[in-house]
């Protein structure tokens, strides 16, 4: 028997911020969850399961949030779990609940990510004072950037192009009313003059700290017939994982992220991912990781992704548009950053992204890694459902 | 077999709670010796308050004002409080459904013993001198028999409301690296860097794990590595840490030791910052009495050659 196909009917985002000090936690997921419900025109009652996603509970402080938010997400008395895959939780919460959709486990299923890093401190909470071991490391900068580094040496890259990359995307993120940073005197010269943080990354090539929560309400054929609104339709998708650190571990370009490509292409039919695929919406913490991940993902071929940025390719209105909504350099609630990869792609297949919408866009990816490069979750949607 | 290294490990932090609407006006209320609780569309009244219905997911925010006394639904007596609890003597642990809710809140009940509680027993609040808009306002239950207390609607404004709180979060765990890393880091203090090789694809880990990641077999055979290695890449770290005592900007870099197959991590001294490369050949710097390499300083070999250890990035 054939999978079911799964199709996205219901999108809903809070406006990503540095502090919502306004909001609770189960306020903040509650707001996702209406808008993703209203844009479906769905209740509470139609929903058939909860799958919900973020990152360490360290990050809050509140172990197993998804216990105390089955209220405010209407899952009381209907299945609810929580996926974590550190930052590319967004991506795999919304892939477990794609499969009970394809599973015909449930019809319908809510589906949402979060992470109200006001509350907290990431960097702590990645950082704990280990016991024997010498105190070194310097957040998460300091960890992808000898990797950056490693990629420039590799492919020759000048060091002109993570610039360019969260100059592209800072001025998307203006085009997006959701996104956190709205930084409207952006100029490539600002960037470029930004402070070194972790040398080759630069202040402005990094994410921001944000508050906020993606939800999507997912559903079969049958629901999406009833949809008010132009569904996306999944047409492939994949995770994959690997060791952070192992002997022969390509940090620059993991092969968990080549399979999780090879893979999501497959289902959907993909030959050329550069010429069948319309956009991207793809993970990218540190302006590098765009050109590393248009390789990793076979955008590209190896040491000539930074080509494609530097040619303009990857701008909005470029022939490979990455990042259209601003991606995780204008907003990272970290949780929820994978979610709002997939439900941008989605978005665009949909026809419904706006101002940063992709004419003609039918074929978009959704992409998250986490850990330390060692998560990866992907998913292809499209304007037209898989063939039968 | 030599004993496996422990040593205690304290995770400690205040994590902030932004309250929300409904948190907010309980908390206040417990500081002006008020507790609210939340109606229902059915009509039950929820203490603590929620801000969605469990019911049906509606959100709700009707406030009303319950009473300060109630009758304990069920209850455990607490033989050894431990520090952070209500109460430092013995106590019971009540639920306590107070005078007009239909929902129990969970308190201490300072009790002389197990034999004065039980099950329907009436009780009131015992609140705190200094009150901060905090569950602990409540200082604890205490047994009572005066008549219920009068229930009324609360609009839930209060005049400088409490928005947030600390929830100051503790654990204490015993940390043990393990049989393979106490092997290493007794090694360190010896000046040695020892590694294991996998016997199946004869890798050499350094740290050593116990076990191969890829191959998912035991690792047993001690390999001596280094001491001198090549850094295969690095960052210029620009930003002071917390509770890390070193000057920035310093070098980050990985360094795969001589005879390992992976890099390890550590800082580069010993030399401008802005004249580290990928390729420096480094040697470990030890401090008196440390348990890790201080840094790693240039040898002053000529750099190793690209293609010597760009499998290694």
């Amino acid at each position: 028997m054939s999978k079911e196909p799964v199709a996205v009917v219901g999108i809903g985002q809070t406006k990503h911020v540095a502090a919502r000090r306004d909001v609770s936690i189960a306020g903040l997921v509650r707001e996702a969850a209406r808008r993703a419900l209203d844009d479906a025109e769905l209740t509470w009652a139609d929903i058939d399961a909860v799958v919900i996603g973020k990152a360490p509970d360290f990050f809050e402080g509140v172990m197993m949030p998804e216990l105390y938010l089955a209220d405010a997400l209407g899952a009381v008395g209907k299945p609810m779990l929580r996926v974590h895959t550190a930052g590319s939780v967004g991506g795999s919460t919304a892939l477990v609940a794609a499969n009970l959709v394809a599973a015909r486990v449930h019809s319908t299923v809510l589906t949402l990510a979060f992470e109200k890093q006001s509350e907290s401190n990431a960097m702590w909470g990645l950082s704990l004072p280990i016991p024997f071991q010498q105190p070194l490391l310097a957040g998460a900068g300091g960890f992808f950037a000898p990797h950056v580094r490693a990629y420039m040496r590799r492919t020759g890259a000048p060091d002109t192009v993570g610039s360019l990359v969260a100059y592209k995307d800072r001025r998307n993120a203006l085009k997006n009313p959701y996104a956190h940073l709205h930084e409207h005197d952006i100029t490539l010269e600002k960037v470029q003059a930004s402070p070194m943080l972790w040398d080759p990354i630069r202040y402005s090539e990094t994410c921001p700290s944000s508050d906020g929560a993606c939800a999507m309400v997912l559903t079969d054929r049958a629901g999406a017939a009833r949809a008010p609104r132009p569904p996306a339709w999944m047409l492939g998708g994949a995770m994959r994982s690997e060791p952070t650190l192992f002997a022969g571990k390509d940090a620059v370009s993991p092969q968990a992220g080549k399979d999780c490509a090879a893979d999501v292409y497959r289902q959907a039919g993909i030959a050329d991912p550069r010429r069948d695929i319309d956009a991207v919406e793809m993970y990218v913490p540190f302006s590098w990781y765009e050109p590393m991940w248009l390789e990793n993902l076979g955008f590209a071929d190896e040491g000539e992704g930074w080509k494609l940025t530097e040619a303009g390719v990857t701008e909005l209105d470029g022939d490979l548009p990455v990042n259209m909504s601003g991606g995780v350099l204008s907003t990272n609630p970290i949780g929820a950053s994978g979610m709002i990869r997939f439900a941008e792609a989605a978005l665009q297949a949909r026809g419904q992204a706006g101002e940063h919408q992709v004419e003609g866009a039918r074929r978009v990816l959704g992409h998250a890694y986490g850990g330390g490069s060692q998560f990866f979750s992907m998913w292809l949607v499209g304007s037209e459902p898989p063939d039968a | 077999m030599p004993e496996v290294l422990k040593a205690p490990l304290v995770v400690e932090f205040p994590f902030t709670r932004s309250l929300g609407p409904v948190q907010s006006a309980f908390l206040t209320g417990l500081r002006e010796r008020l507790v609210l609780g939340v109606k229902t569309r059915d009509g039950r009244t929820l203490v603590p308050p929620v801000e969605y219905d469990p019911v049906t997911a509606e959100e709700i925010r009707d406030l009303v004002h319950v009473g300060t006394t109630g009758t304990v639904t069920t209850w455990a007596w607490n033989h050894e409080p431990r520090r952070g609890q209500p109460l430092d003597t013995p106590f019971a642990w009540v639920l306590v459904k107070l005078d007009g809710a239909d929902t129990a809140l969970l308190h201490a009940l300072d009790a002389p013993g197990p034999d004065a509680v039980r099950t329907g027993m009436r009780v009131r609040i015992r609140w705190t001198e200094e009150r901060c808009g905090a569950i602990t306002d409540i200082a604890c239950f205490e047994p009572y028999d005066g008549d219920d207390s009068v229930v009324t609607v609360h609009a839930g404004e209060f005049e400088d409301p409490v928005h947030g709180i600390v929830a100051q979060a503790r654990l204490d765990y015993t940390y043990s690296p393990g049989r393979a890393q106490t092997a290493y880091i007794n090694a360190l203090a010896e000046h040695r860097a020892v590694g294991e090789r996998c016997p199946a694809c004869r890798k050499v880990y350094v740290p050593p794990r116990g076990a191969c990641p890829t191959c998912g077999v035991a690792t047993s055979e001690q390999v001596e590595v280094g001491p001198a290695g090549t850094v295969t890449t690095f960052c210029i770290v620009n930003i002071k840490a917390k509770n890390l005592d070193i000057e920035v900007p310093y070098v980050y870099a990985h360094i795969a030791l001589d005879g390992a197959d992976l890099a390890l991590h550590g800082r580069i001294g010993g030399i401008p910052y802005d004249q580290v490369r990928m390729g420096l050949r480094v040697e470990p710097v030890w401090s008196e009495g440390g348990r890790y390499p201080d840094h790693y300083r240039p040898t002053g070999e000529p750099d190793a050659d690209y293609e010597t250890y760009k499998e290694l990035l």
